[in-house]
């Protein structure tokens, strides 16, 4: 008897069906009190007004492969602008028949950047894998070894060029944005006073006024006779520049360190070196990988304005294309097409950022 | 223990000496490749016989800039059109920073709202903002401009007096009149009359417990004030309505393609950036804050003002000074799409009168004037909201 009235009482205590399921996600979701209502007609009848003609742009009007001449009289996209420049907007004015040298280089450092995901992998043999890739990476771009012909650094362009300043900018402004960041936080009066000066004069400035510098007073600085190559000057000033941010956040992690770690690395007897080697540094360093990641994901933004002084990274190339008379007038297509290069590598890196920081969080 | 009180410790043993030869070290290494760069550069500069200084500052600069704040033409000095380019650099960076912060705030809040479309689309927003090189940005708002927009003669019109065109923006603003000028002083008026209401409320609330309406009043003080000086002036309603004149616009107020293409691409890319920061000061107080606030019983706008922002702000202005910085910075890619700001006046000077030296020294001191003196307000006004320890 009582059984029964229980599950009677419990059939008929069901949640309404306005407050479960699909409607009751909408009503707690969308239309919970009067201004969210209107919040949510507002925005649905823009994106009503807004992604259908943007949709038949982009795909219904639009054209996909065919020539600049074709695309002049439709209403849709211009897509065609991709394809057919693809080659010269990834590669730039590396040489046509030897464009496979580039792309096995940007193989290896995708492949080397997959496999470093894991943090299981991350040993020294790992590190030595990088420093051959790198290595690797160079002789291809390079040439001039193992019968692979030279290619002046000034036909280096697109992607890899990008890919290029990005990558060799972190690794080389990393150990230097360390040693900085001790520099910093030392005891010497004299030295961390030099190493201020260096990191508040650097973040104090825009990296357009060191590439500038690179460009036009560098030259003065060298003896004459020796010339180098515009692209290491500007991968110079892209380091100094990033390193001192680098500086910053390394410093971060240092000051995280409670007091308790350099005395018990002060008790154990080791000297300044190793206590930074072995019990400060490694420790400091893992707190600030997602701080790291993301001057990792603006210096990769922020190589795009070497094309300001006319090296040919992805941006320019792509500018070069769309100052081609056949091609002019498509900078939208073309522009998006690139922002979604950039997009997918920043999303993911930011992606990995994110995930790298809820490991880490769950590990303390 | 009895070594050191004899003093037989070798010199470089000890830390204190080692310390001081250590970094006699460094600045001897600094300073060496200090001498070897200036004496290559002065070897450079004479070989190639350029002069040195400042004195390029005074010659006549032979170009032209688009817009300027301040009456220049071709004739006028290299050093008035340095001036010049440091005005625009700061009316892009001051319009841009104030709108960014409106935008950043309001799309901040919205990645918080409980309604699950405006805060998914002001994720979509943050993400992909922050993910496309701002330099991207403004070549892609440029091309908009003008490639889409066509030209004076057929330019759109989406409201009376508006016109939208590839040379630019054209608006309607009310014809010069005396009365502005008045307007403007009692405008200034108003504020000062509402930081004297404001302390002497507060001096009444201490002593008395009476809440005095300050909001209510300090918005019809600021408003009120000038709107009376427009109705004793007779209320003078004329507009100057931009009129197409042969190829452009007169009239009215014309914003170049350029400069709507920077202030675009840079309030949009740092609104992203200013959006997280905002998200992450509010998440930083803690739920129970708002609960006991409400449950002494505040009202919603005083549980806001009195006890969320306070506590906000504290997290919120650190991050929040450096993203303005790095507008003021970003602004320097102005260059790119040629409005005539400080780094593209420079550059131009370099390339004309080849003082690279000089001009860079100059690009970097004008930004580095910029920035130290923002983040010396910040600090100020951070010392101000910071928490104050008993």
């Amino acid at each position: 008897m009582e059984e029964s009235i229980l599950g009677t009482q419990t059939e008929e205590s069901k949640p309404p069906i306005t407050s479960v399921g699909v409607i009751g996600w909408v009503k707690s979701n969308l239309f919970n009190g009067l201004f969210n209502s209107i919040l949510t007609i507002v925005i649905l009848y823009l994106l009503w007004k807004m992604i259908p003609p943007l949709f038949q742009w982009a795909f219904i009007d639009s054209v996909w492969y065919t020539n600049g001449k074709a695309c002049r009289g439709i209403d849709g996209a211009c897509w065609s602008i991709i394809p057919t420049n693809l080659r010269f907007i990834i590669f730039g004015f590396f040489p046509y028949e030897l464009q496979w040298r580039p792309f096995a280089a940007m193989i290896i450092l995708f492949g080397l950047l997959f496999y470093s995901r894991d943090r299981k992998h991350w040993t020294k043999y790992l590190g030595y894998g990088w420093i051959a890739g790198l290595f690797a990476m160079g002789l291809l771009m390079k040439g001039g070894l193992f019968g692979l012909s030279p290619v002046e650094t000034t036909q280096w362009g697109g992607l890899p060029l990008t890919l290029l300043l990005s990558v060799f900018g972190l690794t080389a402004a990393y150990p230097l944005g360390i040693v900085l960041a001790l520099g910093r936080q030392s005891k010497m009066r004299g030295l961390k006073l030099l190493c201020i000066l260096y990191i508040e004069l650097i973040r104090g400035v825009p990296l357009i006024s060191l590439l500038f510098m690179s460009s036009f007073i560098f030259p003065l600085f060298l003896p004459e006779g020796v010339i180098i190559p515009s692209i290491i000057r500007a991968q110079v000033a892209i380091i100094l520049f990033t390193a001192a941010y680098i500086a910053e956040v390394v410093r971060g992690g240092l000051q995280g360190m409670s007091r308790g770690q350099y005395e018990a690395a002060e008790s154990i007897g080791l000297n300044y070196y190793l206590t930074m080697r072995l019990v400060i540094l490694p420790q400091a360093l893992k707190i600030v990988i997602p701080p790291t990641v993301s001057i990792l994901i603006s210096a990769f933004k922020d190589t795009s304005l070497v094309m300001i002084i006319a090296l040919f990274d992805l941006l320019k190339t792509t500018q070069t294309v769309l100052s081609n008379p056949e091609w002019m007038g498509f900078s939208r297509e073309a522009y998006i097409f690139i922002a979604i290069l950039y997009f997918a590598g920043c999303f993911s890196m930011s992606n990995y950022s994110r995930k790298l920081e809820k490991e880490l969080s769950t590990e303390n | 223990m009895d070594n050191t009180l004899l003093g037989k410790v070798p010199f470089w043993l000890d830390p204190k000496k080692r310390a001081v030869i250590f970094q006699i070290g460094v600045f001897c290494m600094v300073g060496l490749l200090a001498y070897y760069l200036v004496s290559n550069t002065l070897v450079n500069l004479e070989r190639q016989s350029i002069a040195t200084g400042f004195g390029f500052i005074h010659k006549e600069s032979s170009f032209e800039i688009g817009e300027s704040l301040i009456s220049y033409s071709a004739a006028s000095s290299y050093g008035r059109a340095l001036v010049a380019g440091a005005l625009n650099t700061l009316k892009v960076s001051f319009i841009g920073i104030v709108i960014t912060l409106i935008l950043g705030a309001i799309v901040g809040v919205a990645r918080l709202s409980s309604n699950w479309l405006v805060s998914k689309l002001a994720a979509i927003y943050i993400e992909v903002m922050q993910d496309i090189p701002v330099l991207l940005q403004l070549f892609f708002w440029y091309a908009i401009f003008y490639e889409t927009l066509p030209s004076p003669q057929q330019a759109l019109s989406p409201m009376n007096g508006l016109f939208m065109c590839n040379r630019g923006m054209a608006f309607a603003v009310p014809e010069a009149h005396p009365a502005h000028k008045y307007m403007v002083l009692a405008f200034f008026v108003g504020c000062v009359v509402v930081y004297i209401i404001h302390r002497w409320a507060k001096k009444r609330q201490d002593k008395t417990g009476q809440v005095f309406p300050v909001f209510t009043v300090s918005i019809g003080v600021i408003i009120g004030l000038p709107l009376l000086t427009w109705l004793t002036f007779g209320a003078p309603m004329k507009m100057d309505v931009p009129k197409l004149t042969g190829f452009n616009f007169t009239g009215g107020l014309t914003l170049s393609p350029e400069f709507f293409a920077l202030l675009l691409g840079l309030v949009l890319y740092t609104a992203a950036f200013v959006a997280e920061v905002v998200r992450a000061g509010i998440q930083a107080v803690s739920k129970g804050q708002r609960e006991a606030a409400m449950a002494i019983g505040l009202k919603p706008h005083h549980v806001l003002n009195l006890v969320i922002l306070p506590q906000a702000l504290r997290v919120i202005i650190p991050p929040l000074t450096s993203q303005m910085l790095n507008l003021t910075k970003n602004s320097s890619l102005a260059v790119a799409i040629g409005f005539p700001d400080f780094v593209s006046v420079a550059n131009t000077t370099i390339n004309q009168t080849g003082q690279s030296i000089e001009g860079v020294a100059l690009i970097m001191a004008v930004y580095l004037i910029f920035s130290l003196s923002t983040s010396a307000f910040m600090n100020w006004y951070n010392k101000r909201v910071a928490i104050v320890e008993r």
